[in-house]
């Protein structure tokens, strides 16, 4: 058998030119294109969360008409969920999970880089939606029913069908990565030796492939409702349009542990190399993954207090959301617990980790908060629940991704990044994210409601205040596109460790990894 | 782990693109023909065709090149094993699609229709419609609007005396006999029976275009003779997009295991070894989860 693979070795290195993006099966070239992806994504997803802001630096209306200020606010979320956060996990999943396990790529390669380039497709479709009559959607990156079915534009249908292929990208990946981390692990690689990076995406890939198909049939019916006579979210035929919400958030709070529990991995990674220790806590750090992602289908509803529930369903909701705190507990103090008493220095992907515990925990209390029913009541849709999410999955999400960047660049193309640059992309980001942020806390609880575009006088200062920090951390992301350009043309060269002590395989192959890595497994012992 | 086999990492490929593209032709089809009806647009549904034909062709290179690929003896049993992963991975995927139906049916016929006929801790709810009374299967709706079609009859049980002329028993039949000629169909090909191996394949394929037959006429009589239609309120809706979502996968799966009959039959494909048939084991797979969603749509849709 093997003589017939070895007349197949010709492919070495990668093709020339543009085809060997565009044809390619190698899991560190998709990798690659997931990730410029993503970094491109979040600049256009970036540029429409200015338009907002700018149109909420002062009261009244100035800059933007209600009606496109609605589409920016929906298509803000839609992109920065499904085309930022997500696709820049799934190409970290690309780059690092075979160069970790020790497989020589991903297990079905060609399934690969269709999951890819399915998404170009289907955000080129729901961009275009801007150009159409009656304009983009404009119902929230949440489309309720029956705004986004009675009371859709056109394009809606657009949409619908753009999140059906989205959903089929998202399985298709979501299978490659369990199939690989189940099937091609090296040798003596037992499951409770595997890096926590790649548990946290075993877990990932779970919940997307036993969500993304929910979400496929909750636009399946509102499809159907619009365009062809069914009832589903609509009481007069006897349907319910609290429906739409159940169905919607069994997906979308499964969804928010998809984009957090990747972070969870590279936090522990880089928390651990920083510290010079060896993770305190692993099984638990396991353990805890495993328990979010198993409560994590039963809390929906937490999203949903205010729509007239039965009491014991608020209730239900309210005890089983607080007990996700105790395995995030257990994670935070695990981390907490790895630095205590580390010889700890402080290179940015170390700064970009430690913020990461901090200010997610902070998002983490505020969650607390609204999960408590008649606080929520409270709360509900106004800027403080804002402030939450974006705590959560800005200095959360978004800052282990830049993190797991500044740590795993030199790896992939063989260079150091500019220390200095790094840490001013860092502290700039920072601030950025706490100015625009933590204001918004104030205003809500104060009641200034979301998703409207003009407010109370009372609220102006703080808006003010956090339009300026949203500028500030816009304008740093251009810092981070020069700094990562920058560290691919050319650099101080890397060793194939990168990083003192760092521990996994990935360590062990040169920096940059030639095209195949570990097409004989290592051992692991 | 001895005698350590090569995992085939495929090379350069144009089809993943093809296929991403086709998936983009197709949705443009799609949305665009289904926001033209009734206006004069008739491109959109050209689109659509051309989409569905970039489909099917790029698929069928895909597939081709996969048997080739098995047959140059190219895949390892650890190939092998991802391919057994990710269709039982795949499966779980479709399995969470049909809940998301299941379960908006078990949410309005708990909660919100008997709410909305002032039953429950919601029962406030029937203020909207006050003189809407609440039954399952739903033959009425609240609002009796004429954008709605009442029918005159359900799809359930009719009772013993007529359960003989009940379509959907008929169904249950022939899915659930499928289920064990196609599994008699793998039992013969462990055993190197090819002979029989095509027969009972042969005999499940046909089982499975009775089937689709059979739902035809459910679906004409509901139509033609009940007067339930999707308009007909969220009965209606249930009805037909859990049925309709099952016999669509029905098809899918029929095509699949027919598939599976003219590779074994006129190319000679499949072998009894453990790794030498998965492409017709996947294809059972699938058919055996077609049929449990039929006994759970059975229970529910049409029983209880
Ligand atoms: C300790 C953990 C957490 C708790 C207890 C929690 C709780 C909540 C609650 C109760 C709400 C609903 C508030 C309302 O609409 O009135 C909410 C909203 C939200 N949470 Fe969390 N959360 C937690 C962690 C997370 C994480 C890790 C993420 C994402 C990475 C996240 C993302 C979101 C988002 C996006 C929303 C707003 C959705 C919307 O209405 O647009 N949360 N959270
Ligand atoms: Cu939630």
């Amino acid at each position: 058998m093997s003589a017939v693979v070895e007349s197949h070795d010709h492919h070495h290195g990668p093709a020339k030119g543009i085809s060997r993006w565009l044809f390619t099966t190698n899991h560190k070239d998709i990798g690659t294109l997931y990730l410029w992806f993503s970094f491109a994504m979040f600049l256009i997803g970036g540029a429409m969360a200015m338009v907002i802001r700018a149109e909420l630096f002062q009261p009244g209306m100035q800059i933007v008409e209600p009606e496109f200020y609605n589409q920016m606010l929906t298509l803000h979320g839609l992109i920065m969920v499904f085309g930022a956060v997500m696709p820049a996990f799934v190409g970290l999943a690309n780059w690092l999970v075979p160069m970790m396990v020790g497989a020589p790529d991903m297990a079905l390669p060609r399934m690969n880089n269709l999951s890819f380039w399915i998404l170009p497709f289907a955000f080129g479709v729901m961009l275009s939606s801007l150009f159409m009559e009656g304009g983009a959607p404009n119902f929230g990156w949440t489309f309720y029913a029956p705004l986004s079915t009675t009371y859709a534009p056109p394009s809606v249908t657009f949409f619908i069908f753009s999140v059906h292929i989205l959903g089929a990208s998202s399985i298709m990946g979501a299978i490659n990565v369990i199939v690989t981390i189940m099937n091609m692990r090296a040798p003596g690689m037992t499951l409770m030796k595997m890096p926590l990076f790649v548990w946290s995406w075993l877990i990932t890939a779970y919940l997307l492939i036993a969500v993304m198909p929910v979400l496929a049939g909750a636009v399946t019916m509102m499809l159907m409702d619009i365009h062809f006579g069914t009832s589903f979210f609509n009481a007069a035929g006897g349907g319910d349009p609290v429906l739409f919400q159940h169905i919607f958030w069994f997906f979308g709070h499964p969804e928010v542990y998809i984009m957090i529990l990747p972070a969870f991995g590279i936090a522990s990674h880089i928390i651990s190399t920083f510290s010079r220790k060896k993770l305190f806590g692993y099984t638990s750090m396991v353990w805890a993954m495993v328990s979010i992602a198993i409560l994590s289908f039963v809390v929906w509803a937490h999203h949903m207090f205010t729509v007239g529930m039965p009491l014991a369903a608020e209730l239900f909701f309210m005890w089983a959301t607080m007990l996700i705190a105790v395995p995030t507990g257990v994670k935070v103090f695990n981390w907490v617990a790895t630095m205590f008493r580390g010889s700890i220095t402080y290179e940015t992907p170390m700064l970009f980790a430690i913020c990461f515990v901090v200010l997610f925990t902070i998002g983490g209390f505020s969650g607390l908060m609204l999960a408590i029913t008649p606080a929520d009541f409270q709360y509900h849709d106004t800027y403080f629940v804002v402030a939450h999410f974006h705590y959560v999955l800005v200095p959360g999400s978004v800052f282990s991704i830049m993190a797991a960047v500044y740590y795993w660049l030199p790896k992939w193309c063989g260079n150091m990044y500019d220390e200095r640059l790094g840490r001013l992309h860092f502290w700039l980001s920072f601030i950025g994210v706490n100015v625009t942020f933590f204001p918004q806390h104030f205003i809500g609880l104060a009641g200034m409601p979301r998703r409207i575009p003009d407010y109370a006088l009372q609220f102006a200062d703080w808006n003010m205040i956090s339009t300026a920090g949203a500028f500030l951390f816009g304008a740093s992301q251009i810092l981070f596109l020069f700094i990562v350009v920058k560290t691919v043309m050319g650099g101080k060269k890397a060793t194939p460790e990168v990083w003192e002590g760092a521990q996994g395989l990935e360590w062990t192959v040169d920096s940059p990894p030639p095209y195949h890595t570990f097409s004989t497994p290592p051992l692991v012992k | 782990m001895s005698g350590y086999e090569k995992y085939y990492v495929p090379d350069q490929s144009k089809l993943p693109i093809y296929a991403a593209f086709s998936m983009f032709v197709l949705i443009m089809g799609a949305a665009g023909t289904i926001n033209a009806v009734g206006t004069g647009d008739s491109i959109s549904k050209y689109v659509l065709y051309f989409g569905l034909a970039l489909m099917g062709g790029t698929l069928f290179f895909w597939f081709k090149q996969v048997v080739q690929e098995h047959l140059a003896g190219l895949d390892s049993t650890q190939l092998n094993q991802s391919f057994v992963y990710g269709m039982a991975w795949f499966i779980f995927s479709e399995v969470m699609f049909f809940a998301a139906f299941f379960g908006a049916l078990f949410y309005v016929r708990t909660f919100s229709v008997p709410w909305l006929g002032g039953e429950g801790e919601k029962g406030l709810a029937n203020m909207l419609w006050q003189d809407f009374s609440p039954t399952w299967p739903l033959l009425t709706t609240p609002d009796q609007g004429s954008m709605y079609n009442i029918p005159n009859k359900s799809m359930s049980f009719p009772g013993w005396d007529k359960m003989l002329l009940w379509l959907p028993l008929w169904n249950t039949i022939v899915l659930l006999s499928s289920s064990v000629t196609v599994h008699m169909a793998h039992i013969n090909l462990k055993a190197n029976k090819k002979k029989k191996f095509n027969i009972w394949l042969g005999i499940t394929v046909a089982l499975a275009i009775f089937f689709v037959g059979l739902q035809a006429l459910e679906y004409y009589e509901a139509y033609a003779h009940y007067g339930l239609t999707l308009n007909s309120g969220i009965y209606g809706s249930t009805f037909f997009m859990l049925t309709g979502f099952h016999g669509f996968h029905v098809m899918l799966g029929g095509f699949m295991l027919a598939v599976m009959l003219t590779r074994s039959v006129f190319y000679n494909h499949f072998k009894p070894g453990h790794h030498e048939h998965f492409g017709f084991e996947a294809a059972s797979w699938y058919w055996h989860f077609v049929d449990v969603v039929w006994v759970m749509l059975f229970l529910f849709v049409y029983i209880l």
